[in-house]
């Protein structure tokens, strides 16, 4: 079992990108030939920690403007000549922007490049619809070579930092801007290729990811005052995705609702869609972006726009089971 | 080596290339053609560092072929270089070949990275140039674009990164022949002065014959000698299709193969 935080901790709140700048400077102190390629945003991304740690990382670390294709790109180069690249910006930019460089170049030629922008999804808040990325793990998930990541909290976001630089090839690592609760105990190391069951139940998995794991530890609180049993899954490793946990999960509960804080088209949802049909078909409902653009407010007044918090959780929930 | 060896190694490549895509069936011999010059400057002219026989050695200069199209003139280069056999230049674009339409760096030898979506291949060599330098290694990079390739906004974004980063052991060749797809590159959509675009960059910039062998080689070894802070462009000026009487020109040959009488005719003149 893997360690979660503590009462203490769990009253923190951290945001995921805080995890990435000291993580790549842990990293690079570690002797990982690291380099970091932002695009006008290494505050927010925190890559700037890296370059402001030493003289040695500052010459390390690129600033490509306002200009995400070239960075994506640079990157690539970097990792040609033997580096282990990180890039930056915003999720909307960091790969939309740049998609055509992550899938030509990046992926095409399976580049130790590490595709790790925050911001993503509705909880950057008040900037609004253009900047709250929606679909990052539907066209990231796509990508042949392409591992996705997406940690729940700030300590799981270090260990997919550190997964990333440390086992080769393509990464995308979805951080995010707000501020979340501590899910796992820090300096917590999580696998590829795993999914994480934090709670155990028997009438229903729910499986999520990144801020939605929290919402769905709430869920499960509340509805077991409601007499109903839930199993909670991080799905940390959107891809690959761990086929045995969630199959041996929705075998057990004979129901599944997916949460994420993206679309339901083509996102978390989708791969455990994908996987159960195959493996193990059970009633299944889908609780992200209902295949629309967001807006701006609070991240947690959107949450409740757009059903994406507990109480939608548990709707969900109730809903799923009936159709059993 | 000699200017007639030179010439007569441009030559095979010439005949190698429309071979190869008559007998794909398709391709890029347009832009093939025009590079097939420079090409041979490059692999056997002394420009670029390199060992056939150790293609990763790290001992070598890096070439990018930014306009990946013209896949074909690389092959054929990479091919009578030593880097793989030259008979199977005839496989191009077909089932279990290696040699795919556009470069794939994980089947061929020689080949640095794959390219193909245009615009990619300056930026590509922006981080492969700054990851030598991180390194303290001297050796050059390389990259060879199209002009209409030049339209790409990245290009610019790249041109912007290498002179802010002093990017001196950069060389960008633009394979200038003034045609695309569609047709001429000033009625299409302007390059304008793409020597003053490169300037005004902060580049450092020399034009060239982009067929004088010798003088490729010359303008390429100056710009890899020079290490004044400044990223190097060489605006090669060239002809679409040469070597090639009807394609000589025509946008129309940018992208298809000749059929078997076209072929024949083609071989003769190059033969």
């Amino acid at each position: 079992m893997v360690k979660l935080a503590d009462e203490t901790l769990a009253q923190q709140k951290k945001a995921t990108r805080a995890a990435y700048g000291v993580t790549l400077v842990q990293l690079a102190d570690e002797g990982v030939p690291i380099v970091a390629v932002d695009a006008d945003l290494s505050g927010s991304t925190t890559t700037k920690k890296f370059a402001d740690a030493k003289p040695e990382y500052a010459a390390r670390h690129f600033n490509a403007g306002i200009a995400e294709q070239n960075m994506v790109d640079v990157a690539a180069g970097l990792a040609l000549a033997g580096n282990v690249a990180f890039t930056g910006s915003f999720a909307v930019f960091g790969t939309g922007r740049a998609y055509d460089q992550i899938r030509n170049t990046v992926c095409y030629n399976n580049l130790d490049v590490k595709i790790a922008p925050s911001h993503a999804g509705i909880s950057v808040g008040p900037d609004g619809g253009s900047h709250q990325m929606l679909e990052d793990i539907t066209i990231m998930r796509g990508l042949p070579n392409m591992r996705v990541l997406v940690p729940a909290d700030y300590a799981a976001a270090a260990a997919a930092i550190r997964l990333a630089a440390t086992t080769p090839g393509p990464f995308y690592v979805r951080m995010g801007r707000a501020s979340v609760p501590c899910v796992y105990a820090d300096g917590v190391e999580l696998e590829l290729g795993r999914s994480y069951v934090l709670r155990e139940g028997s009438d229903v998995t729910i499986v999520a990811c990144g801020v939605e794991v929290e919402q769905a530890m709430k869920a499960a609180v509340e509805l077991e005052a409601q007499g109903i049993s839930a199993e909670v899954i991080d799905a940390f490793s959107v891809k690959p995705l761990d086929a045995e946990t969630i199959v041996a999960s929705v075998s057990k509960t004979g129901c599944v609702v997916t949460a994420e804080e993206h679309s339901i088209v083509g996102g978390l949802g989708s791969a455990v869609a994908e996987l159960l049909a195959s493996r193990h078909p059970a009633p299944i409902e889908f609780v992200g972006m209902k295949d629309c653009f967001g807006k701006s407010g609070s991240y947690e007044e959107l949450s409740v726009f757009y059903g994406l918090d507990s109480i939608a959780i548990d709707d969900a929930v109730k809903t799923v089971i009936a159709r059993k | 080596m000699s200017a007639s060896e030179l010439k007569g190694i441009a030559h095979d490549l010439r005949f190698d290339i429309v071979k190869m895509i008559g007998e794909a069936g398709s391709g890029h011999p347009g832009g093939s053609l025009s590079c097939a010059d420079i090409m041979t400057a490059l692999y056997f002219g002394g420009v670029l560092k390199h060992d056939p026989q150790n293609p990763k050695t790290a001992d070598r200069d890096r070439f990018i072929l930014a306009k990946g199209h013209a896949a074909p003139a690389l092959y054929a280069a990479l091919a009578h270089a030593g880097y793989f056999p030259v008979d199977e230049l005839m496989t191009l674009r077909k089932l279990g070949s290696r040699l795919q339409g556009h470069p794939d760096s994980s089947l061929v030898p020689g080949v640095e990275v794959s390219t193909g979506s245009l615009g990619q291949g300056l930026s590509i060599s922006c981080g492969l140039a700054a990851g030598l330098k991180i390194n303290n290694d001297d050796h050059a990079v390389i990259a060879l674009l199209g002009d209409g390739e030049c339209q790409e906004g990245q290009v610019w974004e790249a041109a912007m990164f290498a002179a802010h980063n002093k990017l001196d052991n950069l060389i960008a060749i633009v394979d200038l022949n003034g045609l695309q797809i569609d047709g001429c590159t000033s009625d299409v959509c302007d390059l304008g002065d793409i020597c003053a675009k490169f300037e005004a960059f902060g580049w450092d910039v020399s034009e060239v014959d982009g067929h004088d062998i010798e003088a490729v080689i010359g303008v390429l070894n100056d710009a890899k000698a020079s290490r004044n802070g400044k990223p190097h462009a060489v605006i090669a000026h060239t002809i679409k299709g040469k070597g090639v009487s009807y394609m000589e020109n025509q946008a129309s040959w940018h992208g298809k193969a000749p059929n078997a009488d076209e072929l024949a005719q083609a071989l003769e003149e190059l033969a």
